[in-house]
């Protein structure tokens, strides 16, 4: 059984330039202690489904319009402030994009890490001292025990995410939810926080959500990927699937405008034209105006995701009809 | 606990000697640990305390009372050598009957000024003058300060009048930071609707003149000293509520809160640990604002009728009363501006100092 599955979660924003549909219609679920990758470009609606699930989404202007989010018997869009702030922290946790401000520079690290300890387990402060050095020596921070008393412009960002995790981790949850942990860091130190997020998810059985645009970051960490485009997912299947046989031109594409080291002196693939107006109620695929295959088909009604073979969807029309299974969609796409 | 021999990478933000992981590490202390080092903010809380002492324990030894009056002593000039006019029934009778005078000016007024100098040289050099039956020598009371137009002594009244003037400006600013910052960080925390009216009732009291509040709550509770406190602090939050909520809109989008809601804290734990520290420099520097702000309010009010009445006496009051007599009697309005002023010299350099102090990033090492 699933332990998080979300269904036809749509969240809307209600902005004075129209309602922007973030999230319209995204239904995936996950499995105990799995690793999955949600990937998409800037305003696919990423984060913006998993802050729905988490209720951190300002309202308003923002509105969860449809959807149900069952984790462990509980609809998370549906249950009490009190529910879900038990839930939060507790046995979903997350972390942020930017360590440099996710945490608040008034404050001493260890005042911080034990936060979560005392609000959800009642724990003595002097006991959650000591799980909160624990938790920073798990993370390979060295003298844990001085440093924990430092204050956070003291870390770097490598540090500083590391005490995110460790904050975000420290009360054991069943899923962690990552928003783009390494954007903000330089290539050196993703590695090693990647490392340590699959170490500790492996130590503590975690399922992981990672939300990402780094393509290669999803190829070497997560066991499933989820392909976010306009709001909606275009096309979820297991890590090794999607790389090997793209179903939605548009995951192609992306695997395409990944630079590669021995295509040295050819220009970039880029995506042409831009990401639809979300402020539009988009009729057809919100892809086809970008998509080299597109036919008169795709622009007529919605398409909902549909399993091609197990544990791989797409919600490409044709693909589903069968005409573009034996087109290498990437060259064509490139051929535009 | 600490491991010595290795050496840590990261200094520590303050020499912290012997700091165990139980012991509780508050913002306070290491703030005052910072403000140690700060040698302007130090002078300022020492002069503060100074006066402060000063204010509280002074009265008791100036060996005048700030009400008693000596109608033939006003408004003498600091350290003006006083004379003493002894009075016999009949000379060589123990009877006497003393009178203080600052100068033999108004005595002799229909001597000649050569005549009236003499006598005066000759009180001065401590010989005593006798006419008729009154005898005149030199007094060895002082008045330090001098004394107002009533024959009051002015040391005692502005040490008292510093009492009030304290006790009014720290009542009346504790009482508009608690209102102001909690009803600011509420506003601003929450947001929506609930910020539009509490914002609103914030205008429309703001809207109100003040001397009408103070006169309304007059009316309705009786001329009261702890009524000032109240006027003030009703009228004084306002801004500290304005200045507090648009710092905590300003943080509350920020990543760190985002972090302590996903982490599942409650609203007032977000409140009251995270927001609320975050501000807390802004705080203080306009409560330093307040505090002069206040003082003054006080003496508008008392000027009006409304606040400190005589024989009692505020900082305010005393500047106002100087300020009339500034060409014939200037120290009446020195002393009391010179208190004034250092105190509220010493409570924006406390200020400035609480506020480096209180940011974790300030420390230089």
């Amino acid at each position: 059984m699933a332990l998080l599955e979300i269904e036809d979660l749509r969240t809307y924003f209600y902005t004075r330039a129209g309602i922007v549909r973030a999230v319209d219609g995204v239904s995936l679920s996950l499995s105990h202690g799995e690793t999955m990758g949600i990937v998409g470009e800037s305003g696919s609606g990423k984060s913006v489904t998993c802050y729905s699930i988490l209720g951190l989404i300002p309202r308003p202007p923002g509105k969860i319009v449809s959807g149900v989010a069952r984790f462990d018997g509980i609809d998370l869009l549906s249950c009490s402030d009190r529910q879900l702030r038990a839930i939060r922290g507790k046995r979903i946790s997350m972390i942020f994009q930017d360590p440099m401000t996710s945490l608040n520079p008034y404050m001493r690290i260890s005042d911080q890490l034990v936060e979560p300890l005392l609000v959800h387990e009642g724990m003595s402060r002097s006991g959650a001292l000591i799980r909160a050095v624990e938790s920073l020596e798990e993370l390979g921070i060295q003298d844990a025990s001085t440093r924990i008393n430092l204050y956070p412009h003291q870390f770097s960002g490598g540090m500083r995410q590391r005490i995110m995790i460790a904050m975000a981790l420290i009360s054991r949850p069943e899923i962690l939810i990552a928003d783009e942990p390494t954007s903000a860091l330089d290539v050196t130190v993703q590695a090693q926080i990647l490392e340590l997020i699959k170490q500790r998810q492996r130590e503590l059985g975690t399922a992981v959500i990672f939300i990402t645009h780094d393509l290669g970051v999803v190829a070497s960490f997560c066991q499933y990927v989820t392909v976010m485009y306009a709001g909606r997912i275009v096309e979820s299947a297991p890590t090794g699937e999607l790389f090997a046989r793209p179903m939605h031109p548009y995951s192609a594409s992306l695997q395409q405008s990944i630079p590669a080291l021995h295509q040295k002196g050819q220009p970039l693939y880029t995506i042409p034209g831009m990401p639809p107006d979300l402020t539009l109620d988009i009729e057809g695929c919100p892809f086809a105006p970008r998509c080299g295959h597109a036919t008169a088909i795709c622009r007529e009604q919605r398409v909902a995701l549909k399993e091609i073979t197990s544990g791989h969807g797409t919600a490409c029309i044709r693909f589903q009809r069968g005409e573009l299974a034996n087109t290498p969609l990437a060259s064509t796409a490139a051929a535009l | 606990m600490r491991d010595s021999t290795r050496a840590a990478p990261f200094a520590d933000p303050v020499p912290v000697q012997g700091e165990s992981l139980e012991r509780g590490s508050s913002l306070w202390r290491d703030a005052w640990l910072r403000l140690q080092k700060n040698r302007i903010a130090l002078f300022g809380l020492w002069t503060f305390m100074l006066i402060a002492i000063l204010c509280l324990g002074g009265p008791f030894f100036t060996s005048y009372s700030y009400e008693s009056t000596e109608i033939s002593l006003k408004a003498s000039a600091p350290t003006e050598r006083i004379v003493l006019r002894t009075e016999f029934r009949k000379v060589g009778e123990p009877r006497e009957s003393y009178l203080a005078l600052s100068s033999l000016e108004d005595e002799f007024l229909e001597r000649s000024p050569a005549e009236r100098r003499a006598i005066k040289e000759r009180v001065q050099n401590g010989n005593e003058f006798r006419e008729g039956n009154a005898a005149y020598r030199l007094s060895n009371q002082r008045h330090v300060f001098g004394t107002d137009p009533l024959g009051r002594d002015l040391l005692t009244r502005v040490l008292i009048g510093g009492r009030i003037s304290l006790a009014v400006g720290f009542a009346a600013t504790l009482v508009s930071i608690a209102i102001g910052v909690v009803w600011g960080a509420a506003a601003g925390f929450a947001g929506g609707k609930v910020d539009t009216v509490m914002m609103r009732f914030a205008d429309i009291l703001y809207a109100l003149p003040f001397t009408v509040i103070v006169i309304l709550l007059m009316v309705m509770f009786g001329r009261n000293f702890v009524l000032l406190f109240v006027a003030i602090g009703a009228v004084e939050w306002l801004n500290m509520s304005r200045i507090v909520r648009g710092q905590i809109i300003a943080l509350k989008n920020q990543e760190f809160i985002e972090a302590a809601i996903s982490l599942g804290l409650p609203a007032y734990r977000i409140m009251f640990r995270h927001l609320i520290p975050n501000v807390m420099g802004s705080i203080i520097i306009y409560t330093t604002l307040t505090v002069p702000n206040v003082m003054l309010l006080e003496a508008v009010l008392s000027f009006l009728g409304l606040g400190v009445q005589p024989p009692l006496s505020s900082w305010g009051v005393l500047i106002d009363e100087g300020s009339r007599t500034m060409e014939t009697s200037p120290w009446l309005l020195f002393f009391p501006a010179v208190f004034f002023t250092l105190t509220l010299f010493s409570l924006n350099f406390l200020g400035d100092g609480l506020r480096d102090a209180l940011d974790p990033k300030s420390s230089k090492d």
